[in-house]
């Protein structure tokens, strides 16, 4: 009688676990892996989308490099990169990818010099001059001349950059690269490069955790870091000569400005782009999804489409990332059509 | 090895077989060992084969360090790893041994075993934290004293550099508190099992208690101490986090303590996961191999090093 029971009550308990194990294994899941700049946002807009549609999605961020290895070895359903593949990458990739993208930032100059008054204001010249070394103090003519009024300290300027490889990086090297000659001969642009001067932190936090301690300091991070930091930001001379502060609507307004480059090629430059207000320092990040996926090609095209919505990018807004232009989107709309 | 039983006390057939299969456990377990570092090795070399057929020896002494140019050196790391250690060393060695022949010989038992612990707790501090509360503390104090350096000293080469506050000093000293348990753990244990007889010798023959502890005590834990501070030496070669956050993250070989230097874990740990493209993949784990192999040297010339000391004074007292 004792036995019969216990036999039972095993029966009922790997009946049980056996309708967990299925009813989760029906659900779909889908994995990417790739780029830490739009993790953040890449997190809670899954979270949404689970809420909403009950698909749930993984996002691991190891970094571009990573993301894209893993989706050429087939291991994650779709990568996030904020470089996109060039040609000759392409032809590496085993199946034809499609570069969606999801959503722009902007990458903020923020410093710690105190008591100057006013916002401190960059042109271009001024921030190639700072980052190859060749302007070393606050209080140089260049850049008083650029300031009038504002109370700079006779301070040497402590250059911080990033010693991970980052997407932020390759944004940054990239508008350098547009903007001066010199630097794009003696550096260049990459996710990594060789920096003439200055001290590396690693990861966003890590640089703004060295600016805030180095008085005198300047470098380059994400807008929500240089926020959260209450680091002040530079205003940077854009192309039309006004001096803008970096912010979603800015780094919008960048992204539109570069439609018509971007109308034919969705991986062209968006730094330095025509605008009245637009931040020169704005890039967008991307998607990386096979044409034909392997499997789940439905769930990716419904999970791209709805990261597209109206609802979609403005939390993207609220998260400190710049929404995408409408004219972008019915791009992106076409493209996440060719998924089958 | 086969367990031999006199003929009266032959255990049980199960004993004889379960010791046969303990034995076999244990030789696999061995093995594995073995098996692992073998694995690691040939890994290593297998994935830096594509950077070192491009660079050959001349990697281990290049000094440029560009992903974009694709042109790769090892010698900023190997000077900021070697350096850096060097450093901590120095600093760790005479306060760790210090704070052993505090703990075994001086203190009393109420203070000593308190304080063992609490210093061995450092040893459990995350590396990360250890990284965080340096950027916090060390950090402006660095940038205090470099800035009195600039005043006073200024003609000091190495003391030169503008007052930044992370460079190879920071991570040199943040890297010396994380060695000090180690070494004032062994050292402290190492005088423990020192016999009463060689105290007791040294004081018969009217020593004072200083000379005592340095003379016949200190001696004959001197290998003990060797054994914990190439342990600790091990340990501040491999360190990642904290000297990445602390270093300043700099390829540059420069002569000044308090300029930032870049360390080889700290490359590998930055720049490994974003690393598009072979070669720099390759270069990285070329940075991987050139650390095992200067590990395993290291600790190969150490251990040389304690056999000759320990052997040339046995020699002696012979």
């Amino acid at each position: 009688m004792r036995s019969t029971l216990r036999l039972l009550v095993i029966g009922m308990v790997a009946c049980l676990m056996l309708g967990i194990i299925t009813g989760a294994m029906a659900q779909v899941k889908l994995n990417g892996a790739g780029a830490t700049f739009p993790e953040p946002l890449y997190n809670r807009w899954f979270y949404d989308f689970s809420k909403q549609t009950g698909m749930q999605v993984n996002y691991q961020g190891i970094g571009s490099g990573g993301g894209i290895k893993a989706i050429t070895a087939g291991t994650v359903d779709f990568a996030g990169s904020d470089a996109p593949l060039s040609n000759a990458d392409l032809t590496k990739m085993p199946a034809p990818v499609l570069q969606i993208p999801t959503v722009g930032g902007a990458v903020a100059l923020a410093h710690n010099v105190q008591g100057v008054g006013k916002q401190i204001r960059l042109s271009p010249a001024l921030i190639s001059g700072i980052f190859l070394g060749q302007i070393t103090k606050w209080n140089d003519p260049k850049i008083l001349a650029e300031n009038p009024g504002a109370n700079l300290p006779s301070r040497a300027i402590t250059v911080v950059h990033r010693s991970d490889g980052s997407g932020t990086t390759f944004l940054f090297t990239s508008y350098l690269a547009a903007v001066s000659p010199t630097w794009k001969s003696q550096v260049g642009a990459g996710k990594d490069v060789k920096w003439p001067i200055g001290e590396g932190g690693k990861g966003n936090p890590g640089v703004a955790g060295l600016i805030k301690q180095i008085p005198g300091a300047i470098g380059y991070v994400e807008l929500v870091y240089a926020a959260q930091n209450r680091l002040p930001v530079a205003a940077v001379k854009n192309r039309a000569g006004k001096y803008i502060t970096p912010s979603p609507a800015s780094a919008s307004a960048a992204i539109k400005g570069a439609l018509r480059l971007l109308k034919a090629d969705v991986r062209s430059s968006t730094v330095n782009s025509s605008g009245s207000e637009a931040y020169p320092i704005s890039g967008l990040t991307f998607i990386f999804v096979y044409k034909q996926p392997a499997a789940n090609a439905a769930s990716l095209a419904k999970l791209l489409r709805w990261t597209m919505s109206a609802s979609a990018q403005q939390t993207a807004a609220a998260y400190q990332y710049a929404p995408l232009p409408a004219d972008l989107i019915a791009i992106n709309s076409n493209l996440i059509g060719q998924i089958h | 090895m086969e367990a031999t039983y006199s003929a009266g006390l032959r255990p049980r057939p199960q004993l004889i077989i379960s010791d046969k299969v303990f034995n076999v456990l244990l030789g696999v377990a061995g093995a594995v060992v073995l098996a692992l570092i073998a694995i690691l090795g040939s890994s290593l070399a297998f994935g830096s084969s594509a950077a070192l057929k491009v660079f050959g020896w001349h990697f281990t002494i290049g000094t440029n360090w560009d992903p974009v140019k694709e042109d790769f050196g090892a010698l900023p790391f190997i000077y900021g790893t070697l350096m850096s250690s060097i450093l901590a060393l120095l600093i760790a060695v005479p306060v760790g041994v210090g704070t052993g022949i505090f703990l075994a010989e001086i203190a009393p038992k109420r203070l000593a075993e308190p304080l063992a612990f609490v210093i061995e707790l450092l040893a459990a501090v995350p590396s990360v934290v250890y990284g965080m509360w340096g950027i916090f503390v060390i950090v402006p104090l660095m940038r205090s004293l470099q800035e009195y350096a600039g005043e006073h000293w200024s003609n000091c080469v190495l003391l030169s550099g503008p007052p930044v506050g992370v460079g190879l000093l920071t991570a040199s000293v943040v890297l010396a508190i994380m060695i000090l348990p180690f070494i004032a753990a062994i050292s402290k244990d190492s005088l423990q099992a020192v016999p009463r007889t060689q105290a007791e010798a040294g004081l018969a023959l009217g020593s004072t208690r200083w000379e005592t502890i340095s003379g016949p005590v200190l001696r004959y834990a001197r290998k003990g101490i060797f054994g914990g501070i190439i342990l600790a030496l091990g340990r501040a070669l491999g360190e990642t986090m904290a000297v990445t956050m602390l270093i300043g993250n700099n390829p540059q070989i420069t002569a000044s303590l308090f300029r930032s230097a870049y360390s080889m874990s700290a490359v590998i740990a930055n720049e490994f996961s974003e690393a598009t493209g072979d070669l720099h993949t390759s270069a990285l784990v070329s940075i991987a191999l050139v650390l095992l192999v200067l590990t395993l040297a290291v600790n190969a010339l150490a251990r040389l090093l304690i056999w000759g000391v320990v052997s040339q004074s046995e020699g002696k007292a012979a």
